[in-house]
């Protein structure tokens, strides 16, 4: 036997406790969050910088927390406003975004996925970060992109080559600026068959990653459609350091040209391993044996030493470049700090640039909002000339450029010259290609 | 056949650097029963002692050049380093490029002066502990040493050549009647095989034929009985922990041209050199140079392709498959003596 007790002056008390209870959550989220996650409640608002602080790639990272400072500095209104006065959207005034002064919050990602997910995600939700930006690795870019696609909030990726970042780990939150391994293959293969002929055979040692694989798969392609043969491909340990049992083979292989996939220590150690071995010195099949490393930065060449004369290599920008954003960016970031951005900080600073004019051009810092500012967007004056924010995968198109071990350097910056700007539309391709196959963008989470 | 040659002669200088680390470590664990996890740091001060001992001979005065400009447009400053301005722009030049051999004497004392602050700073007050606790105290300070060399020399590797007289590569394949060209060693890792040889024989040679050597061996077998004869023999150990800080330090010194030094490059040592310690028998020198030349062929081979195609990744996992099949069949591992970390 059941025993009610219902009467009309409870169920009514009832209904209006429960009523207040629900309604509650619903205006306390609609108070704070506006929406979306971490919407600005004061006068401030605060990005989020994941680099690696530590780890290998710390001196980059630094670098790159270098352009961010910078960046928020001329969001504010502080320093000579860098490449704000360049920049082709006028929407920034230099005074903030939407009224509020930019803050800053970092973390430190060392290079690892799983830490970089842990700062990104403290930021988000301790620090009430809007935005992350950052990461020297495609492995911690792919992982931290997830993550806030879930957490609703924008990523502005750094420095990420990995065909996979705007291919199938794509996401509706996340936006590469930095160039990709595809378009690497695409402007190096033409200068690679110019320089040392169409009739070459190579032989490459790839970095066991997601970055290594894309890198080798486009160089690859790229160099056989200009009639290379490929004789082998050999996959290294990224705790690798001593390259010489794996760079014995290649004397014996009958290959010309030896590829190195590798990228930071992995790279400086297997091509001076590669030079000590006397590669360079060699002659096979008739021909100058030649080492080319697909993806350049200032600080390998500086770690490798003289052993980068002359080798070619490309880069998503450079400071030697003569435009008027770059002079810009040069002079802002070399009066402050004392020697010249890399390539890693300036894709830094334009991200944020970017980040912060699309929220201005939407009047909101909506993710979703902004997500629709940058899809689409063509922009100038950010130090790669014209460039477009493709919709369709979130990947910028830009010109490359083609980089050479200078031969003789004039002071310790002059490392790199540049060989061919190579034109946006060598290193376009189909949003569905093969190498980009197998993610979706899904939709916008403005999270809340 | 050319490529087995290459492949021994490359396992001949991986192994020279493991057996260096190993000797150094076996000797810190023969005398002193401590486990050092810190002894891939002191590999890694010793390449840092090139690096700083080329900073300081390649230290600069600056000069304002108006004809050229630097990367802002403002007139270039031109470095000229002291060295070439007090002996001539040659001999200072000479000087710069024969950094790494002279860094091998400049090491010497700071490496023997860092293994005796270490050992009286900190790990003396661990010599009855457990060893887990000396592996934690002694990783902990490799950490602190790894990070303060990232504080002052950054996270990059730094380029630290070997002289130009020793920068090419020598055709072994033409002096020996193979094709040219298809066997080519640098001469700079032939160099650093001859001085681990040379710096092997020499520690072999101290603790063997001088009266030093005999009483730590004395101690090493029962240090009771040549304390009860009135030997300090505690001081005798804490000097033997500064040569073993000396031989890893200069395995440092002679391995910054080969890879460029990095703050990491001791960790990367630490644990391999670990796994030949064991492989070659605890305690045991003979057994720690042998099982490192040994494990350093051994990993050379399992990198061929050859090898990679029937066994993909055994060039990851040939050490620690090698030293289980050796702990299996030989407990006390290659050369271990009796009653060495057995109950």
């Amino acid at each position: 036997m059941s025993n009610t007790n219902f009467t009309r002056r409870g169920v009514l008390k009832t209904g209006a406790v429960a009523g207040a209870g629900l309604a509650l959550p619903t205006y306390l989220s609609a108070a704070s969050h506006s929406g979306y996650t971490n919407a600005p409640q004061g006068s401030t608002v605060t990005l989020g910088f994941n680099v690696p602080q530590t780890g290998p790639y710390a001196d980059e990272g630094m670098d790159e927390l270098r352009a961010y400072e910078l960046a928020v500095e001329h969001l504010n209104g502080e320093g000579d406003g860098g490449m704000m006065s360049t920049f082709s959207s006028k929407a920034l005034q230099g005074n903030g975004v939407l009224g509020k002064k930019v803050a800053y919050v970092t973390g430190d990602t060392q290079t690892k996925s799983d830490a970089a997910r842990a700062s990104a995600k403290s930021m988000i939700e301790k620090d009430g970060a809007i935005m992350i930006s950052g990461g020297s690795s495609s492995g911690v870019a792919v992982a931290v992109q997830g993550l806030c696609q879930e957490a609703g909030i924008i990523f502005m990726a750094g420095l990420t080559h990995s065909n996979d970042t705007t291919g199938k780990d794509k996401k509706a939150n996340g936006f590469r600026h930095f160039f990709n391994a595809y378009m690497s293959g695409a402007a190096l293969a033409p200068v690679l068959a110019k320089q040392y002929g169409p009739d070459r055979k190579a032989y490459h040692l790839t970095a066991d990653y997601t970055w290594g694989w894309t890198q080798q798969e486009s160089i690859q392609a790229a160099t056989e459609a200009l009639g290379w043969q490929t004789v082998n491909n050999v996959l290294t340990p990224l705790a690798q350091t001593d390259f010489s049992s794996y760079i014995a083979p290649v004397l014996n292989s009958g290959a010309d040209v030896l590829v190195l996939n590798h990228y930071g220590g992995n790279m400086v150690n297997s091509l001076t391993n590669a030079v000590q071995f006397g590669l360079r010195d060699k002659m096979v099949n008739g021909k100058q044996f030649e080492i080319v490393v697909p993806l350049y930065s200032e600080l390998m060449a500086k770690g490798a030493g003289p052993n980068i004369k002359g080798i070619l290599g490309s880069t998503n920008w450079s400071w030697t470049l003569q435009d008027e954003g770059t002079k810009a960016f040069v002079k802002s970031f070399g009066t402050k700090y004392g020697f010249p951005p890399s390539n890693a900080a300036q894709t830094c600073y334009a991200q944020t640039m970017l980040y912060a004019d699309a929220a201005a051009r939407a009047g909101s810092f909506n993710p979703c909002a902004i997500a629709e500012a940058l899809e689409g967007f063509e922009f100038d004056g950010l130090g790669n000339g014209p460039t477009l924010y493709r919709a369709d995968d979130h990947q910028c198109f830009k010109d490359v450029l083609v980089m050479k071990g200078k031969e003789d350097p004039a002071n310790e910056h002059d490392l790199l010259e540049i060989v061919e700007v190579t034109p946006r539309a060598q290193v376009e391709y189909a949003p569905d290609h093969p190498m980009f196959a197998g993610g979706n963008l899904g939709t916008c989470n403005p999270g809340a | 056949m050319d490529a087995i040659i290459l492949q021994i002669l490359n396992g001949l200088d991986k192994g020279s650097a493991y057996a260096l680390i190993a000797l150094g470590l076996t000797l810190i664990f023969g005398t002193l029963g401590v486990v050092n996890f810190a002894h891939g740091a002191l590999f890694m001060l010793g390449a840092f002692c090139a690096v700083t001992l080329n900073k300081l001979l390649s230290f600069s005065f600056e000069t304002i050049d108006p004809t050229k400009t630097d990367f802002l447009g403002n007139p270039a400053k031109v470095k000229t380093a002291y060295v070439e301005s007090w002996f001539g722009p040659d001999v200072g030049a000479a000087i710069i490029d024969w950094s790494v051999p002279l860094a091998i004497l400049f090491s010497i004392p700071i490496m023997v002066g860092i293994g005796y602050v270490m050992e009286r700073g900190l790990i003396k007050h661990f010599y009855k502990r457990e060893h887990a606790d000396q592996i934690l105290v002694t990783f902990g300070l490799a950490i602190v040493i790894q990070e303060l060399v990232k504080h002052y020399y950054g996270a990059n590797p730094i380029q630290t050549p070997a002289p130009s007289a020793f920068r090419g590569s020598l055709d072994f394949g033409a002096m020996f009647g193979f094709d040219p060209n298809v066997i080519i060693y640098p001469y700079w890792r032939l160099v650093y095989f001859a001085f681990a040889a040379v710096v092997i024989g020499a520690v072999f040679a101290f603790l063997r034929f001088t009266t030093f050597g005999m009483v730590v061996r004395a101690g090493m077998a029962d240090r009771e009985t040549v304390g009860l004869l009135g030997i300090n023999i505690d001081k005798r150990f804490t000097i033997m922990f500064g040569i073993a800080a000396a031989v890893a330090g200069l395995a440092g010194v002679m391995y910054a041209p080969i890879n460029s030094p990095n703050y990491h490059m001791g960790m990367d040592f630490l644990v391999l050199s670990f796994v030949v310690v064991v492989v070659g028998g605890m305690g045991s020198l003979p057994g720690a140079v042998a099982a490192g030349f040994l494990l350093g062929i051994l990993e050379s081979f399992a990198s061929m392709n050859e090898v990679k195609s029937l066994l993909p990744g055994i060039d990851q996992i040939i050490i620690y498959l090698v030293a289980i099949i050796i702990l299996l069949t030989r407990p006390r591992g290659l050369l271990g003596r009796k009653g060495v970390m057995e109950e």
